[in-house]
């Protein structure tokens, strides 16, 4: 290797060696060719009115500086029921965090804090939990039984999640593709995290015990956009139940990829389905990464048995005038590290603007709690200190030519912590791609968040027995199952609507009120398709919040009395879903719509023609009809058929040229 | 037991049995709800016979109804081995020397199949497999006296425990830890009070609210904390050792005598009632609290009074008690009897008969108020005269359980009334207080606008 190594054209050839390409360029061959597979874990809250263990409200949300009191908690490993420490567990333990809860009265009982025990499970969420189960053709427990699932992070306070399966296998059609799923579960919510900075860690409340099911799926996905596609579908399919929580974080998606080479690695809490391909996409190419920096590794002939690190302590007071960027160093000793043979190493492409030193320096975050920018390298993409500081450092290490060097800022306590998690992510790269779960952003990329958790971290909860779940239970929620989702798209096809109406549709769980109201009334789905898909979309997008039903068929049913036609909906809709506890008539008016006898609508346009005789003197005959249908629209639209209107208006300009 | 059924029983024993499939092996069930595969697990003896466990290649566990299942195969077997892993424990010269003494409870535990509940482990080995801070403080051994929940420690237990104490002191332990459930740790803590007198070393009892199978357990915290009051000290009395407030901040340790537990579920449980605790205990360092208590000594000088009386028993005393639940103790051969009265220590009149009959019969009576907090006062109302006048005996601000204890601990050594009466009023470790200090009772009421600002600024 030269000496004088160009990071970033290293960067941009080993981008170039693992294939990767902009989202936009890559097509159904990219993802074949490099083994592209992905599985999702849809998590959605229940819309229960308690939460899953305790009998405290469901969806209330605190701000985060508004508490009534804090609680501290440490949380350790245990084993498992089949004798075995959790990986994950065994890293969370290392950081040593102190976990702060903020806890509101209202939302909060001594059962979130762990200081009693679990309240008899919310039959509301099993039943809620059993229709969804059922609309996915699965397997149906005989007994349900909760488990403890662990969770060291201490986003529960008890250090794990109460949780049980409902159903096994089951499958899916989005887009007409089978996609099968592994099992649905019911949960309980986890805190949300407030701030994470060096050793403590701040959650609230609030959201802690909401009843959530999770839905995964085999990892059936073979390019990005299927798998955006899989968590539509399977969103639209729990809403069609119509008792799933909606808004910001009700849903949340967990994504699965791995590549050839690779391995499972977990993006979690992906907050917008839209985020999926490029997140996915991403991720499938950083492990072709990770493999071929293996390959390289394996090329150079280093073993892992005998491959370690050293390490120097220096002043912090003589590297802060050398620093090219302004940050504090106080209370932190500097320590350079060496890497033997690694050089060309640190800087190999993992993702957009991310090389291999980025994954260490994301770990040293996560597992030394050393808060970021925690280290440069003599690679970096945008150095911290000048080539001449750094070949000194070097120096001071009595690196090899062929060596690498990162200099990382801690506290004295973190820095063994620091040190076997450097070596520790180097040696992964020995082997390829670490089992890991990363944390999502909206450009796409992901950064490490925790060491991916096994089988290994369930165990029976003592607290509760188990439930049997009756043949009678499932059949009576069998009975009242909406019509499914498949059907329901079949349907949209059917009524021949718009394909940009189809989302909004499902989203929102209209196909049956589009059902209801064209049977009751005798209207064509298609129209009533494009009066909610259109206008009623547009109306939400403006004005935020949902209409209910009952206002809709009031607005029907006041139309039907009044012997009105469909036309009229379309211009009362507005005032409906702005006012919807004022009288119907009262909305019309507010409109500016009337009611006309039947035989008045001729004389109206006529006497309207009347009154603007003058003007339309001036104008041709064909400017002189748009300007008085513009205008004879709000005073008869609903009254008449407006093609009849056309042809009454168009008479009436005949008539007066008869004349 | 068979092993290959574990727990299961009747029908569901019948179907295991049919289709050869052991408990741990892994299987395939056809059901009428479609097919399972898993691992079959033992099954908790208290559930019912309706349904086999299968744990999931994702870890969960499931059930199946024996009346769906169609067909079963083992298709491999995985049997589970539990087990705490086991490190030797470090000797380091110059730590204190602890013995600790195992009676049962949540210290250290892990899951048992039969009842689904968690059984204790206990070896220094698995204790430092599962707390190894434990060693940055002291050198220990364990002795694992009993195996039993914290309900069914009685006479037998404290007196062995109390002579098992004496023989560590004169053996020259620097502290003793005793691993306890915690429902009656604080009868415990009265009977080795007055069983074990004048020990110059701590004893120091301990057990947690949630057991060790938990990442939030204070089990480990609390081992800790005890290991240093133990190990360093310098207060030798009988004390109970667990959680402060709820948050993993610092424990607390109360003088044996005057502690309780007061909530069913919450870490903070045992307070010191009527007075303030002996000290706080980080793994740093104890604070005291209190200025006066028994100090460490070299000596080996302890006195063993391992005594009790088991025909002792105590009346919770309610509005409209009748008088036959006196007399039913009388005919039973109860010989002493402590009554939990109301207010500052009353019963109603009808009972008055039953007592002079008891009294008669030599049947001994003290009276201790159901408020918890406060003294007996008896001459303050004639209905206390009375009842004095018919030979009750109050206690002063003596705890109703430690009384209880007190009271079997008394008669197992005389029942001469007078002897019983002056042993009972002699406090041996803070039972009875000349005086209630104003911050011995603090039970605040949450919501009020000044308690509330208070909460917001501490760690509950």
């Amino acid at each position: 290797m030269k000496k004088d190594l160009n990071p970033q054209e290293n960067y941009q050839r080993t981008r170039d060696l693992c294939g990767w390409v902009p989202r936009h360029d890559a097509t159904r061959k990219t993802y074949e060719d490099i083994g592209f597979m992905s599985g999702l874990e849809v998590h959605q809250q229940l819309n229960s009115k308690k939460k899953l263990f305790c009998r405290c409200p469901v969806g209330i949300y605190q701000d985060f500086e508004d508490y009534d009191t804090e609680v501290v908690r440490h949380m350790r490993p245990t084993l498992s029921e089949l004798g075995e420490y959790d990986g994950t567990a065994l890293m969370e333990f290392k950081t040593k965090k102190e976990i702060v809860y903020r806890l509101k009265n209202i939302t909060t009982c001594t059962y979130e804090l762990d200081d009693t025990p679990p309240f008899p499970l919310n039959r509301e969420a099993l039943a809620i939990a059993t229709e969804i189960s059922l609309l996915l053709k699965q397997n149906i427990v005989g007994e349900f039984h909760i488990t403890r699932k662990q969770y060291l992070d201490g986003s529960i306070p008890t250090g794990f999640q109460r949780t049980g399966i409902i159903g096994i296998e089951g499958e899916i059609f989005p887009e007409g593709r089978r996609v099968g799923i592994i099992q649905v579960s019911i949960e309980e919510d986890s805190c949300r995290e407030v701030s994470d900075i060096g050793h403590r860690r701040v959650y609230t409340t609030d959201r802690l015990g909401i009843p959530l099911i999770e839905v995964v799926t085999y990892p059936d996905m073979k390019e990005p956009n299927e798998v955006a596609a899989a968590a539509e579908f399977i969103r639209y399919l729990t809403r069609s139940t119509g008792k799933v929580r909606v808004g910001i974080g009700a849903g949340r998606e967990d994504v699965n990829v791995s590549a050839t080479g690779g391995t499972r690695v977990e993006i979690k809490g992906v907050a917008h389905i839209s985020w999926i391909p490029e997140l996915t996409h991403n991720e499938a190419f950083r492990q072709r990464a990770l493999v071929h920096l293996a390959e390289e590794i394996a090329k150079r002939k280093l073993d892992i048995k005998t491959w370690d690190i050293t390490s120097k302590t220096i002043d912090s007071a003589h590297v802060a005038p050398y620093l090219l960027e302004e940050i504090s160093l106080e209370g932190l000793d500097v320590v350079t590290v060496n890497l033997p043979d690694f050089k060309g190493l640190l800087s190999w492409f993992t993702q957009p603007d991310q090389c291999l030193a980025s994954e260490i320096s994301q770990r040293l975050k996560v597992v030394a709690c050393l808060e970021q920018p925690n280290m440069t390298h003599s690679e970096a993409l945008k150095p911290l200190f000048d080539i001449k500081s750094m070949e000194h450092v070097a120096e001071l290490l009595n690196a090899g030519d062929n060596d690498a060097q990162i200099i990382f800022f801690a506290p004295k306590d973190d820095i063994p912590t620091a040190l076997e998690t450097i070596k520790e992510r180097c040696q992964m790269a020995f082997a390829g791609v670490p089992n890991e779960t990363r944390k999502s952003f909206a450009d796409g990329t992901t950064i490490f968040e925790r060491v991916l958790p096994g089988a290994d971290r369930m165990y029976p909860d003592t607290d509760s027995a188990p439930i049997p779940i009756e043949e009678k239970f499932i059949e009576d929620i069998r009975e009242q199952l909406p019509k499914h989702l498949q059907e329901q798209i079949a349907l949209l096809q059917d009524w021949d609507a718009p394909e940009d109406t189809y989302n909004y549709l499902l989203r929102n769980n209209l196909i049956q009120w589009i059902e209801v109201i064209t049977a009751k009334f005798g209207i064509e789905p298609h129209r009533v398709v494009t009066l909610f898909g259109h206008r009623l979309k547009e109306l939400e997008r403006k004005h935020d919040g949902m209409i209910g039903l009952d206002s809709i068929l009031a607005m029907f049913d006041f139309i039907a009395e009044n012997k009105l036609n469909f036309e009229y909906a379309y211009e009362l809709l507005k005032e409906v879903y702005l006012n919807p506890k004022m009288p119907m008539d009262e909305c019309a008016t507010l409109a500016g719509l009337v009611i006309l006898e039947p035989n008045k609508v001729e004389e109206t346009i006529y006497k309207m023609i009347e009154e603007r005789k003058e003007l339309l003197d001036e104008l041709t005959q064909e400017c002189g009809i748009k300007y008085v249908m513009g205008d004879i629209r709000r005073r008869v639209i609903g009254n008449l058929p407006m093609e009849m209107v056309y042809e009454i208006v168009v008479s009436a300009f005949k008539g007066s040229e008869e004349e | 037991m068979d092993d290959n059924t574990q727990g299961y029983k009747n029908r569901a024993r019948e179907i295991l049995e049919k289709y050869k499939v052991r408990v741990w092996g892994d299987s395939e069930i056809y059901t009428t709800r479609g097919t399972f595969k898993g691992i079959i697990l033992p099954r908790s003896e208290n559930d019912d016979d309706k349904h086999i466990v299968l744990k999931l290649i994702t870890g969960y566990n499931v059930g199946i109804n024996i009346d769906t299942i169609t067909d079963m195969k083992e298709i491999g077997y995985k049997k589970a081995n539990y087990k705490i892993p086991e490190k030797e424990f470090p000797y380091s010269e110059g730590k204190p020397n602890i013995k600790l003494i195992g009676t049962g409870g949540t210290i250290a535990s892990r899951l048992d199949y039969r009842t689904g509940a968690v059984i204790p482990a206990f070896s220094p080995g698995e204790l430092y497999g599962a707390v190894p801070e434990l060693a940055d403080i002291c050198n220990l051994k364990t002795d694992k006296l009993f195996a039993v929940f914290s309900e069914n420690m009685g006479p037998e237990q404290y007196k062995t425990l109390a002579i098992a104490i004496g023989k560590e002191i004169e053996n020259g332990v620097d502290g003793i830890m005793i691993g306890h459930g915690t429902d009656t740790l604080h009868h415990t803590a009265a009977a080795l009070t007055f069983m074990v007198q004048n020990s110059p070393v701590p004893i120091v009892l301990v057990g947690s609210q949630r057991s060790s199978d938990r990442p939030s357990s204070d089990a480990a915290l609390n081992l800790i904390h005890a290991a240093t009051a133990a190990g360093t000290s310098d207060i030798a009395e009988v004390m109970i050792c667990m959680f402060g407030p709820t948050s993993d901040e610092y424990g607390l340790l109360h003088r044996g005598t005057r502690v309780r537990k007061m909530h069913s579920s919450y870490r903070s449980t045992f307070r010191t009632i009527g007075d303030i605790p002996l000290a706080m205990v980080t793994r740093e360092k104890i604070t005291h609290l209190k200025q006066t208590y028994n100090h460490r000594r070299s000596d080996r000088n302890v006195t063993i009074k391992p005594f009790f009386e088991e025909k002792v028993g105590m009346i919770y005393y309610y509005p409209n008690m009748q008088p036959d639940m006196i007399d039913s103790m009388v005919e039973n051969g109860y010989k002493g009897i402590i009554i939990a009265g109301t207010g500052l220590g009353h019963v109603n009149k009808p009972l008055y008969p039953a007592i002079e009959r008891a009294v008669k019969a030599g049947v001994h009576i003290f009276m201790t108020v159901q408020t918890i907090w406060g003294y007996v006062h008896m001459f303050v109302y004639d209905t206390g005269r009375d009842l004095m006048a018919k030979g009750i005996v109050p206690t002063e601000n003596m705890l109703p359980e430690v009384a209880y204890i007190k009271l079997g601990w008394v008669l197992g050594q005389t029942d001469d009334p007078e002897e019983v009466r002056r042993m009972m009023l002699s406090p041996v470790n803070g039972e009875t207080t000349e005086g209630e200090p104003y911050n011995g009772y603090l039970v605040f009421q949450g919501g009020t606008p000044e308690i509330e600002k208070f909460l917001c600024t501490i760690h509950m």
